[in-house]
């Protein structure tokens, strides 16, 4: 498709951008030359070990740490104590590093030490003395938001904490208008982000205070920030670097383990190591929030959807911010209804403070949604994409959250999906078919970024946004594509803090936009300063230079005839004609567009087993415009695979004892290159008018529709109509065999 | 920790024996360095198996094979007459994790780390495999059902260790199945598993049958009823079906993360009917 004319910033014919080069990183990561968070060490480096809570909820009575103190080669043991006293804002964060007076949930830290080996570390951990008395906890989203829940903290009188509503219209008018009414109740459990790098850090503390931290994140100045403000330094004493980086999915935009590590190299005044292994990510890094929908909707006999309200509600762990508001305004975000509403209500539970994890909040919430206009298509006898035609969300639609869209691309999703040969494929016998769509938001955000023009003609640039998805990459491409030079002579690396300002973490899907919008801007910039120099030395006005195909040219005949100057020859001068040519960006971007996708999915159900076999799968977006078409169709098959994961097998399972059952991936079931076929793409680009080269972020919205998209070939298979995610073969032949699982 | 690699099985036997704190055989080490490295163990003496010849040896004896205590699942898998007489116990030993592992972890090594779930397990008692056990006394013959005695517990006494399993000759059209039952592909631990051996007589009647389950009880289970359901039978539908009832009928599983009590039970029932027509039309097959 090709991008609308009247975005006239948008380049039209473009060189580079587009094109499917070689990924900058991939060598590095190939051969074991990229440096992830444990890949770091130092001189005099010590290995940091974290006690954790085995009780889901208790007051800690005290913590007796002199045996492992005591112990030959142990330098450093810390609890809360060793903290400064917090800032009201840091308070939660650090409670979830570091219990205070009371644990909060299976694994929660209480204690840690750092000893000169990490055997010895383990075992100076084993010596670790704490005291419990046992509270009741609840663990479970329903439950704690029933009358007479175990509170899950001390000092609260509910469990729920807080209810965000979004919506217009009149619900009950319109539903007194609907000839069809579809009322149901969902859940989903919670999931982890299933990255492959545990998190990692290495943190150095001198006598003077100044401190370093090399980690893996995906935001290393919220790293610093987090950090120092918990410290009680300031950012100038704290440099963070940025590590390789694999995998976050959203969950690396916090911190776990660099406070502690800091604290320990504080008080040992030695590097401090600290890799959690995997047990401890599942244990207390992650997950999602786990959810409980009520969904209503109501639509005319002619398919016109009148009404629809949804009340959610998640938990996010033990200390509120489920993200249950983003659910509730993504929950109706891809229909055009005139009444409607979402309420959502943020439920504590004795679980770990969640982290964002691709999209967060939405796919629970369009599993729930788009699983009843399914059944609503049912009742209505009409075609799933038919009905969603006629009620999708279009430019100049006022969205269920509030926003009145501009140029969105859902329509153009389902009319492909419509158009797509899988949808028309003849279904083999026993298989089912099904088919949903998703919406996210996207982001902008603070971004800074620093390109320099090397004396021999090439690019480095550097940018404050770490790379979980080829982001650098895209950079390159980017930078290339405005100064009209090679991809190959760019070469993109993550800055530290100390190197640029500020920049927000990598999430929301921004950082191909936003980061790209900075590049954009500082190869801007560098190539003004180009033509000044070209200006300098052809003895003309710079008005009268132009910049194109890498080279700045005489603008027309009045200007002077000269040859052009290439940026290479402007580059090998610049040291006699005013120094080195860099250029820079410092913005709040703005402008990030909606993404919406629609998802094709087919699926044979074992009826004597109830275990789901994915047979095709088809993910069609929006993507603005595709830097990397690579990455893009990437990220499509990344997220549906997620969502296809969190549909069938992923789950946190709690025993009676509120302690978790499956802190590992033998039991945590990710699915497996085999479990899956290869998962098709379709791009669409449908620019998005906030980006000069119309980009929409597109890591996120692919992890939406996969609930709903396998629930619903599901019932296709085998006439079960799953409400519970996930549908893992116990649920689908107990509701196959007509009993509860 | 001391590490020792003995090239004998006296040798190997006689440090077992003589080590006062915990000592751990290592074959594949496929659990035992998984156990060391998350701090679940921290024995006192690690013996490696592997460089004594006779336990990496596969060796036809007696019309049968003997499997050395530390020949790896790969082995098995690459050795022909072994996987043309015994196609059940080879795919059970090719789901044990990865290639990767399969290059290291043996059958001994799956049926001593005494898991309910060990994939290998259900398939060798099936099979009527013996396990010979040798120690400070010498070495004596146990059927592979009596091995396991409990969730990581087993019949092996201080100093013993699995020296070989053998897999008894074979009557002509007879061969074995084994299926299991996971959420996804691969990689992954069985829910419940079923291995069946069956020789079928002259006019196709089985003759001689033995089933067994895995994951359904705290040990594999031996399923008497499930064979004499089929014995004498062509496996029609209504053999299937009361084979299928013995296997449900025999499973005392629990509810875990790994599923609940009705669903092993229906699953059991399930895969034994799976897996006695595979065996059952690979006897037909087999010389």
């Amino acid at each position: 498709m090709p991008l609308d004319t009247q975005h006239e910033n948008q380049i039209r014919d473009f060189k580079v951008v587009g094109t499917r080069p070689v990924r900058p990183d991939g060598l590095d990561k190939v051969t074991g030359r990229a440096r992830y968070g444990a890949d770091m060490s130092l001189p005099g480096m010590i290995f940091g070990e974290i006690v954790r809570s085995t009780h889901a909820h208790a007051k800690i009575i005290s913590i007796d740490t002199s045996a492992a103190e005591a112990l030959p080669g142990v330098h450093a043991v810390i609890t809360r104590a060793d903290f400064p006293a917090q800032q009201a804002g840091m308070i939660d964060t650090l409670d979830h590093c570091m219990a205070d007076a009371e644990v909060l949930y299976d694994g929660h830290a209480v204690a840690a030490v750092a000893a000169s080996s990490k055997s010895l570390a383990r075992r100076a951990a084993a010596l670790v003395k704490v005291k419990y008395e046992a509270l009741p906890h609840v663990t479970d989203v329903d439950a704690a938001a029933a009358t007479g829940a175990p509170l899950v903290k001390m000092g609260i009188e509910s469990n729920i904490v807080d209810t965000h509503e979004f919506g217009h219209g009149d619900v009950e008018k319109g539903f007194a208008e609907a000839d069809v009414i579809v009322e149901r109740t969902f859940t989903t459990e919670a999931t982890h982000q299933g990255y492959i790098e545990p998190h990692a850090c290495v943190a150095n503390m001198g006598g003077d205070g100044v401190a370093d931290i090399w980690c893996c994140t995906q935001g290393h100045f919220m790293v610093r920030n987090t950090c120092a403000a918990i410290m009680g330094m300031s950012a100038s004493q704290l440099r963070v670097t940025a590590s390789e980086i694999g995998g976050g999915f959203g969950g690396k935009t916090c911190v776990y383990i660099e406070p502690t590590a800091l604290a320990l190299s504080k008080k040992a005044g030695r590097p401090v190591k600290i890799v959690m292994s995997r047990q401890d990510v599942f244990l207390a890094s992650g997950p999602t929030a786990s959810s409980s929908i009520d969904v209503k909707i109501g639509a005319r006999k002619d398919g016109t959807l009148v009404a629809g309200l949804a009340t959610l509600r998640y938990q996010g762990g033990a200390w509120g911010g489920s993200l249950v508001n983003m659910g509730a305004m993504a929950a109706f975000a891809c229909y055009d209804i005139p009444n409607v509403k979402a309420v959502g209500h943020d439920i504590l539970a004795n679980r770990p403070k969640l982290a964002a994890y691709r999209a967060p909040s939405a796919p629970m919430a369009a599993f729930a949604i788009e699983s009843a206009m399914t059944e609503m298509c049912e009742k209505l006898e009409v075609d799933p994409l038919d009905f969603r035609l006629k009620n999708c969300a279009r430019a100049g639609t006022k969205s269920s959250y509030g926003p009145t869209y501009g140029e969105i691309g859902l329509e153009a999703t389902l009319q492909a999906a419509k158009d797509h040969p899988h949808w028309s494929a003849p279904l083999p016998e026993g298989q089912g078919r099904g088919v949903a769509c998703g919406f996210w938001f996207n982001f902008g955000g603070q971004t800074s970024s620093s390109l320099n023009i090397n004396e021999d003609g090439t690019v480095g640039l550097s940018v404050g946004t770490p790379d979980i998805g080829g982001s650098r990459a895209a950079m390159c491409q980017m930078a290339a594509e405005a100064l009209g030079i090679p991809y190959e002579k760019v070469r993109a690396i993550v800055a530290d803090t100390a190197s640029l300002g500020y920049n927000d973490v990598t999430d929301g899907s921004r950082t191909t936009f936003a980061s790209g919008l900075a590049v954009i801007n500082s190869a801007n910039q560098a190539v003004e300063r180009l033509c000044e120099r070209a200006a300098q030395t052809w003895d003309i006005p710079v008005e009268a230079v132009e910049w194109k195909d890498g080279a700045a040219h005489p603008a027309g005949a009045n200007a002077g005839n000269f040859a052009p100057l290439t940026l290479a020859e402007i580059a090998a001068d610049s040291g006699s004609t005013g120094g080195p040519i860099s250029g820079h960006s410092e913005i709040n971007a703005d402008g990030a567009g909606v993404s919406f996708g629609t998802h094709i999915c087919d699926a044979e159900v074992d009826q004597e087993t109830g275990r789901t076999t994915i047979t095709r799968y088809t993910v069609i977006q929006d993507a603005g415009k595709a830097i990397h078409p690579d990455y893009v169709e990437g990220q499509f098959q990344g997220g549906a695979v997620q969502g296809i994961g969190w549909a069938l097998n992923e789950e946190y399972i709690y025993g009676e004892d509120g302690r978790l059952q499956n802190a590992g991936f033998l039991d945590y079931r990710i699915p497996v290159a085999s479990d899956l076929p290869m998962i098709d793409t379709q791009i669409l680009e449908i620019p998005n008018p906030g980006h000069p080269y119309g980009v929409r972020g597109v890591g996120e919205t692919p992890i939406v529709p996969p609930l709903a998209t396998v629930a619903h070939a599901i019932k296709g298979s085998c006439g079960q109509r799953m409400t519970s995610i996930p549908m893992s073969p116990p649920k689908v032949l107990a509701a196959l065999k007509g009993r509860t699982a | 920790m001391r590490f020792e690699a003995p090239e004998t099985v006296e040798a190997a036997v006689s440090l077992m024996a003589g080590e006062p704190g915990e000592a751990r055989a290592l074959a594949g080490g496929t659990d035992l360095l998984v156990q060391l490295k998350s701090g679940r163990v921290a024995p006192d003496l690690i013996v490696d198996l592997k460089r004594i010849p006779s336990m990496t040896a596969i060796t036809q004896e007696d019309g049968g094979f003997r499997i050395g205590g530390a020949v790896p699942a790969a082995e098995m898998l690459e050795h022909d007459a072994l996987t043309a007489a015994w196609p059940g116990i080879c795919e059970a030993a090719y789901l044990v994790g990865s290639t990767q592992v399969m290059g290291r972890a043996s059958l001994a090594g799956n049926l001593c780390t005494s898991s309910p779930a060990a994939d290998t397990v259900p398939a060798m008692v099936a099979a009527g495999a013996m396990v010979r056990i040798v120690g400070p006394d010498g070495a004596r013959d146990v059927a592979c059902e009596d091995v396991p005695s409990g969730v990581q517990k087993n019949a092996l006494k201080k100093g013993e260790v699995v020296d070989s399993i053998f897999l008894p000759a074979r009557p002509a059209r007879a061969s074995d199945a084994y299926l299991r039952f996971i959420p996804r592909t691969e990689m992954d631990i069985a829910v419940v598993g079923c291995g069946i051996s069956i020789t079928r007589a002259a006019d196709d009647t089985i003759a001689e049958a033995k089933v067994a389950l895995g994951a359904v009880a705290i040990t594999v289970q031996v399923v008497a009823d499930a064979a004499k359901a089929i014995i004498g039978t062509r496996l029609d539908d209504a053999a299937l079906d009361a084979l299928a009832a013995a296997c449900s009928a025999a499973c005392k599983p629990i509810n875990d993360k790994r599923g609940t009590i009705e669903f092993r039970t229906d699953v059991a029932g399930v895969l034994a009917r799976r897996a006695a027509k595979i065996a059952y039309d690979r006897a037909g097959d087999a010389a």
